[in-house]
């Protein structure tokens, strides 16, 4: 029997990369786990995760798993998750949504977004970042089984390791009663040829100050270095940036190998998400803006000629 | 509509007395209480909720704040009365004795007591960032949950279309009252809430305040509190605590003079072009 089960996630027929930070925690606690990969489909998914060193995959494949409802498959992961002693997923808006809920069915402890997993003796001491990152804090799970979700900033995707794991099915469990009164009407998202945000090696992300030229003045920048575009709070909330694209506390938690932060401030909640990036560089007109107590290169001037003048720069 | 609104108070980090650690514990001392910014959006979305565009005076439902904590908590539950909510409810706890499941099982007593039809709670707490009291409620109630809501629509407030901000852009679900819904942060723009009953006009971005009349009359909404034991047998935590640490400072980056000594770096310091 495995000690970890790694909850897949699934998109578009594929288990989504981010699964793979899931796996790297698995792999980091050095003992032996199975990775269970849910969803209509799941069937020809699950090749995507047989070469990472899993005793079993495990494939639960139904018609009614279509689309992601939490009550259609929480109690499938509860069912096969309380044979194990961890149950992980990767903190995204799905492994967020769903953990709390399969903790709750196997009176587990739940700790998010984890930072780090230790070892000692026997037991397993997590550290997961508080007050939108300003501390860390070391917590141990009282119950039996542990759930956790950890961060694809600081748990790498994991490498294949060959070799073919066993794949098993797994009975799909009847939803909770309470998804009769959940109806999925649509995923509406905005197609971009651009990397995802939590797999970027480059981002470039903007701020308030770029207005309505949000995307003329990233975009060249953005497509000269293939990087994924982020954005704060208030350029989304203002309607510059798609909500999806926001970084920080509540948005996306990044740690691309380089971070350009165009005409934002540098608040605390940005910085949560930032702040792993390996090189980070501000573009801001305010020496005094915070971004430039965390940038490897800080740059006081006025974005419009700045940023046009990096694209020629760099080409 | 009767609606309950779970609302933590936090200390801020984000002002001149920063997050501390003394002795390998996390040290608020110096640090300003406020509530949890997203509790006050679940407070606005509630209060919207039951707006009553055809008469300001009476409002179409209920709006109950909730909190787990101690009695200085009781600031931020006035707070959200005199904003509009109708009563508070205060279960006497620690903060340190508490984890999300305990503040989960404590407000589930409180559902069967009070019925309502829908629970708004915020994405996350701020301080502990642990974003899991709403979904742990949901199943403990056995109710739908729609957790991120960056949108809502009630439909004759028996069902409401909840757009959720997920990573690949908006998720919209249906769901048939009684629910838990976890707001986002834009829940609160203008035209984020919306109800058959809802007044004409937009609403201003963010929270409403209140009237210096208003904190006058908060003072005599009714105020109701529980004991934790009263509520949960078993409140022990299931997530124990041991030592904080502060992250490590991140060393001193450089100001570069121009546009060509930055791509100069980049090139051939950083290396990362
Ligand atoms: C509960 C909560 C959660 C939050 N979560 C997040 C989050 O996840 N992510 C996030 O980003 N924020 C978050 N915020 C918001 C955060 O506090 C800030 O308000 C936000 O990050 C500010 O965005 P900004 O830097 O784009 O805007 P501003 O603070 O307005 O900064 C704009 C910057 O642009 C500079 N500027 C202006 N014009 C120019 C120019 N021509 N050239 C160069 N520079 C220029 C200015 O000097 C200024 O520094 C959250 C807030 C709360 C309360
Ligand atoms: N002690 C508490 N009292 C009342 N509500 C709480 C408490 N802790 C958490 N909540 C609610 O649960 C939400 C999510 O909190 P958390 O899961 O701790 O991040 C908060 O936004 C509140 O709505």
């Amino acid at each position: 029997m495995s000690h970890t089960l790694v909850i897949a996630e699934l998109h578009e027929g594929k288990v989504r990369r981010s699964t793979l930070s899931a796996v790297t925690f698995a792999r980091g606690i050095s003992q032996p786990f199975d990775i269970l990969v849910m969803g209509q489909g799941a069937a020809s998914a699950a090749a995507g995760v047989v070469a990472f060193g899993a005793q079993k995959i495990l494939v639960a494949d139904d018609v009614s798993l279509a689309n992601y409802i939490c009550e259609r498959f929480a109690p499938t992961v509860a069912a096969i998750g309380k044979g194990y002693k961890v149950i992980v997923a990767t903190a995204s808006s799905f492994g967020k949504d769903l953990a709390p809920r399969v903790a709750a069915k196997l009176s587990a402890g739940y700790a998010a977004d984890l930072s780090a997993v230790r070892v000692e003796g026997d037991k397993l001491v997590y550290r997961r970042p508080v007050f939108a990152g300003n501390a860390y804090a070391s917590c141990s799970i009282t119950t039996p089984i542990h759930v956790v979700t950890v961060r694809q900033s600081e748990f790498g995707a994991a490498e294949p390791s060959g070799g073919a794991s066993a794949t098993e099915t797994v009975a799909v469990q009847p939803a909770d009663a309470a998804a009769a009164r959940v109806e999925f009407l649509s995923l509406e998202s905005t197609k971009s040829e651009r990397p995802d945000l939590g797999e970027a090696r480059v981002i470039v992300s903007g701020g308030r100050a770029l207005k309505e030229q949000f995307a003329q003045v990233l975009d060249p920048l953005a497509s000269l270095l293939g990087a994924a575009v982020g954005a704060s709070r208030a350029a989304c909330d203002a309607g510059y940036a798609a909500p999806e694209l926001q970084v920080g506390q509540t948005g996306r938690i990044v740690a691309p190998n380089l971070y350009v932060a165009v005409g934002i401030s540098g608040a605390i909640q940005h910085l949560a998400g930032m702040k792993g990036s390996k090189v980070i560089v501000a573009i801001n007109k305010d020496p005094e803006a915070p971004i430039f107590q965390v940038a490897d290169y800080g740059l006081v001037t006025d974005l419009f000629q700045a940023v046009p003048a990096l694209v020629k720069g760099l080409a | 509509m009767k609606i309950l609104v779970p609302l933590k108070r936090v200390a801020d980090p984000d002002n001149a007395n920063k997050v501390k650690v003394t002795a390998g514990k996390l040290d608020t001392t110096g640090m300003q209480w406020k509530p949890n910014p997203f509790d006050e959006y679940a407070v606005e979305t509630a209060l919207r909720l039951t707006e009553n565009g055809a008469s300001t005076k009476v409002r179409l439902g209920e709006v109950i704040v909730l909190t787990v904590g101690p009695k200085e908590a009781e600031t931020q539950l006035r707070g959200a009365l005199a904003t509009g909510a109708d009563r508070a409810i205060r279960i006497d706890a620690t903060d340190d004795d508490l984890d999300g499941d305990v503040v989960a099982r404590a407000i589930r007593a409180v559902v069967e007591k009070e019925k309502p039809d829908l629970i708004l709670v915020g994405k996350q707490a701020v301080d502990g960032d642990s974003n899991q009291v709403g979904q742990l409620l949901a199943e403990y109630l056995g109710w739908p949950q729609a957790t991120f809501a960056g949108t809502i629509k009630s439909e004759g407030d028996t069902a409401l279309l909840v757009g959720r901000e997920v990573d690949g852009g908006t998720l919209t679900l249906r769901v048939t009252l009684p629910a838990v819904v976890s707001v986002d942060l834009r829940i609160v723009a203008p035209t984020s809430v919306s109800s058959k009953h809802s007044p004409t006009h937009t609403y201003a971005d963010g929270v409403r305040f209140a009237a210096l009349m208003a904190i006058m009359a908060a003072k005599k909404k009714p105020m109701v509190e529980f004991k934790l034991s009263e509520l949960v047998s078993d409140a022990a935590a299931k997530i124990a605590y041991t030592t904080h640490e502060l992250p490590p400072p991140r060393k001193a980056g450089i100001k570069v003079k121009d546009v060509a000594e930055l791509v100069d770096k980049l090139r051939n310091e950083a290396r990362v072009v």
